[in-house]
């Protein structure tokens, strides 16, 4: 076979997207005439069939053994185009793409200009194409289970639409009961099912599902290898409890000595609990935990003469001297559905959460009117002798959403259904409420949604559009300054109570997350998907997906939705079996590898060690790479004091040239 | 310093982060000066330092190597390898005589489009505000 370059280049109209400020025929004029090229043309949509079937039929008729394609980013359309090259029997790295529209056309306005540059980015890109070589791609296997982390409904239900199609799931769940943020809520807006109803059945089957594995109160501290290939290892905190004996009675929370002393995070505050606890009473696990940082006996040594919990347990489940364990598995696919955190409201100081106990947080409300809440679903305020039911109730929406001044431009999509929601509940328990609600838009944009904010408003909820500027309490009552923009008048208006409606926000631990994966975040600071609309659930690492909220703000049915699709991204690398492992890796020319062994050192994934090779008699120590460990990144190659790394693809030699053609005025 | 001088700058992106930026802001149609071009990289870790005098020798008036910010690289710490030797080539270009003002490192993530319009833009501002470079230009030889 002659391996003389016979270059093709291909130039992309894109419609008008290109051609609009790169005139199309003088560069594909230009690029007819550098070196090697025997075949330029120029296409309306080269990644269309017909574009395609250009690029084939060259490849048969003249030819063609190096293609370049002048056309979007190669983040779009690169593997489109190696496909093509396969289909017409070449090897599909024989490719190179020329950015022309994102970083040409879409990006200039002046033709000249951009007409000069794409010239340039084309001359480059030939340059390289030259001296392309054929890459081998191999196949991997791929462990046939997935690690879904978070156990909120997101990580439910993408761990159950796995287990249920026949693979192995090891579900990992912070707390010491899956159900996240759902098994807060009292009901769901706009259908007004209980949450608790709808969600608890599914906790059950996360818990008793066979190829389920279950691991609550639990962290992932690593995670190692690459797609089909994950290395986990997990901590499973001291829970002080033995799981096996431990039947969830309640006896021990009764008789901790600090029964309702300590806030309960479950209740967001509102409610109270003991050193040893069961999050809600619908916990699964339902097996108690011990707080280590609460507990008397955990962090004083002492609890009286002797645990009180310890020694009431009837079936002798407590064990103080427990400690952490690490448990180790292999993955293929991950799941992160590690949700949100909402809003923290004493941010906003003039609303003065942090100072007046009547302004509340949308889900402290929530666990107000909750009937498995502290106070049985009464909505009443103040303790004993000054309890009180509050009849002014206002609502405050965006509090921490669309709001440059605490860093959050998003619109967090929940707040306004589940305002009307809360003022629906609220009508229902105090029938003679003035309930108002603060806004500043309303988007009732889902399945429903503008039905239900119809009919609240029937039910004689108020909504004022204005964004409040203070409250501040005179007398019993908390006053809310307001200018009503409809009317443009400053009201004052006295309310008993005051609901910030919270955004949502990515959680604090967030950090946690991208070190173990190495994420990246979006402008709002959630999770980055690979394609914002065609890839929505994926991660640029392979192999990871995303679901719920930790991707962005999303309602339920918006998150099941999500964590099918997730299940469905992850099950297609688990059923298919094998994955195709990167082929633009390191490789040691061990001639003339000087056996410094700095390599070594350099690679973040241990992929390059030392060999004994045998150098023309002389036995003599190299470098060499590991192909399944490989990343492809590179590092190693500008490491290298004798140039004897190379990257495949990513060449010296092959991004020289394009110096050699970019550097030039 | 001349007006109509436009300089040839040559930038290294790496792909999952400053090249996915740079993208943003054409899909976002953010305008920025046609003065730079890019080669794409997997991580700015293979940006060999060789090749920034490289990109001066074939005339290049200023070069620019951008990356995902440091703790974020796709490939856990490419980034401060590329963060350490371009430190030390920054000094050691400015002992050579190079104005340092043509040499710039900066982390510009997926979803900063914007940011990659702003660091363009001063990466050519600085580049026209030393004029043009050719005293390391392989072809010039001045007998």
């Amino acid at each position: 076979m002659n391996n003389k370059p016979r270059i093709g280049v291909y130039v992309c109209h894109c419609g008008i997207n290109i051609a609009k400020t790169v005139e199309i025929d003088p560069v594909t004029e230009y690029a007819s005439q550098l070196p090697n090229v025997k075949v330029a043309r120029n296409y309306s949509y080269m990644c269309s069939d017909p574009g395609q079937l250009l690029i084939r039929e060259d490849i048969e008729k003249e030819g063609l053994n190096r293609i370049v394609v002048a056309s979007c980013s190669p983040r779009m359309h690169e593997l489109t185009f190696r496909k093509t090259l396969a289909e017409a029997g070449l090897n599909p790295y024989f490719l190179e793409m020329a950015n022309i529209r994102e970083q040409c056309s879409w990006v200039h306005e002046d033709v000249e200009e951009a007409t000069a540059k794409a010239r340039k980015l084309v001359a480059s890109s030939v340059a390289k194409a030259r001296l392309l070589e054929p890459l081998e791609e191999k196949e991997v296997d791929v462990e046939p289970a997935t690690l879904v982390i978070g156990g909120g409904i997101a990580g439910i239900q993408a761990a159950l639409d796995i287990a249920n199609a026949g693979f192995k799931v090891y579900m990992v769940e912070k707390t010491p009961s899956v159900g996240g943020t759902m098994a807060q809520l009292d009901k769901t807006f706009p259908t007004l099912d209980c949450s608790a109803c709808i969600l608890t059945p599914k906790m059950v089957d996360v818990a008793s599902h066979p190829n389920i594995e279950l691991m609550t109160y639990s962290q992932v501290e690593e995670i190692t290898g690459y797609v089909g290939n994950f290395e986990v290892k997990v901590r499973k905190k001291a829970r002080y409890i033995d799981m096996e004996k431990c039947t969830g009675c309640g006896i021990c929370a009764e008789e901790c000595r600090l029964k309702n002393r300590i806030p309960s995070e479950f209740d967001v505050g509102v409610g109270k609990r003991s050193a040893v606890y069961l999050p809600f009473p619908q916990a699964v696990p339902a097996k108690y935990t011990v707080d280590p940082e609460r507990c008397l006996f955990l962090t004083r040594g002492k609890c009286g003469e002797s645990p009180k919990c310890a020694d009431a347990c009837p079936s002798q489940a407590f064990d103080f001297e427990q400690a952490d364990e690490m448990v180790e598995f292999k993955v293929g696919a991950v799941i992160v559905a590690t949700g949100f955190d909402v809003f923290d409201a004493s941010r906003k100081p003039e609303y003065g959460y942090a100072d007046y106990d009547n302004v509340l947080t949308a889900l402290e409300m929530e666990r107000l009117v909750s009937a498995s809440g502290p106070t049985g679903g009464k909505i009443v305020l103040g303790k004993g002798d000054e309890a009180y039911t509050p009849k002014d109730i206002a609502f405050i929406k965006c509090v921490g959403s669309r709001d440059e001044s605490v860093g959050n431009e998003y619109c967090s999509r929940v707040c306004c259904m589940y305002t009307a929601k809360l003022a629906h509940l609220v009508h229902e328990k105090i029938p003679d409420a003035n309930v108002r609600i603060y806004y500043m838009d309303v988007r009732a944009f889902g399945k429903g949604f503008e039905e239900f904010y119809d009919r609240v408003r029937r039910e004689g909820v108020r909504y004022i559009r204005g964004n409040p500027s203070e409250i501040f309490k005179r007398g019993d009552k908390l006053v809310i300054k307001v200018e009503d923009t409809l009317t443009a008048k400053a009201l004052e208006d006295e309310v008993d109570l005051v609901v910030l409606a919270v955004g949502l926000e990515p959680r604090k631990d967030v950090r946690e997350i991208i070190d173990l994966l190495r994420l990246s975040q979006s402008g709002d600071r959630f999770f980055l998907e690979a394609h914002p609309k065609l890839a929505p659930v994926d991660t640029a690492t392979d192999g990871v997906y995303l679901a719920g909220c930790a991707q962005g703000p999303k309602d339920i049915p918006d998150t099941v939705a999500q964590a099918k699709g997730a299940a469905s991204s992850a099950l297609i690398l688990l059923s298919s079996g094998k994955v195709k492992v990167q082929a633009q890796i390191a490789i040691v020319n061990e001639a003339t590898c000087r056996s410094c062994g700095y390599c070594v050192e350099i690679c973040p994934y241990g992929a390059i060690e030392m060999v004994e090779a045998n150098r023309m008699g002389h036995i003599v120590s190299v470098a060499r790479v590991n192909e399944a460990l490989c990343k492809g990144c590179g590092a190693c190659v500008a490491g290298c004091f004798s140039g004897s790394i190379q990257q495949k693809s990513f060449k010296d030699a092959q991004i020289l040239p394009q110096l050699a053609v970019l550097g030039v005025k | 310093m001349n007006d109509k001088f436009e300089p040839n700058i040559v930038a290294f992106l790496c792909n999952w982060c400053s090249y996915a930026g740079a993208d943003l802001a054409g899909t976002s149609r953010i305008q920025y000066p046609a003065n730079l071009n890019i080669i794409r990289v997997m991580c700015t870790g293979r940006v060999n330092p060789l090749f920034v005098l490289n990109a001066f020798q074939q005339g290049a008036d200023g070069v620019l190597v951008s990356g995902c910010h440091p703790g974020d690289c796709h490939y856990m710490e490419g980034n401060y390898y590329a963060r350490r030797r371009f430190t030390l080539m920054r000094e050691l270009l400015e002992y050579v005589g190079v104005d340092p003002r043509r040499f710039h490192m900066s982390w510009v993530s997926a979803s900063e489009g914007a940011k990659w319009k702003e660091v363009v833009e001063e990466v050519v501002e600085n580049a026209k505000a030393v004029g043009p470079f050719d005293q390391f230009r392989r072809n010039k030889i001045n007998w």
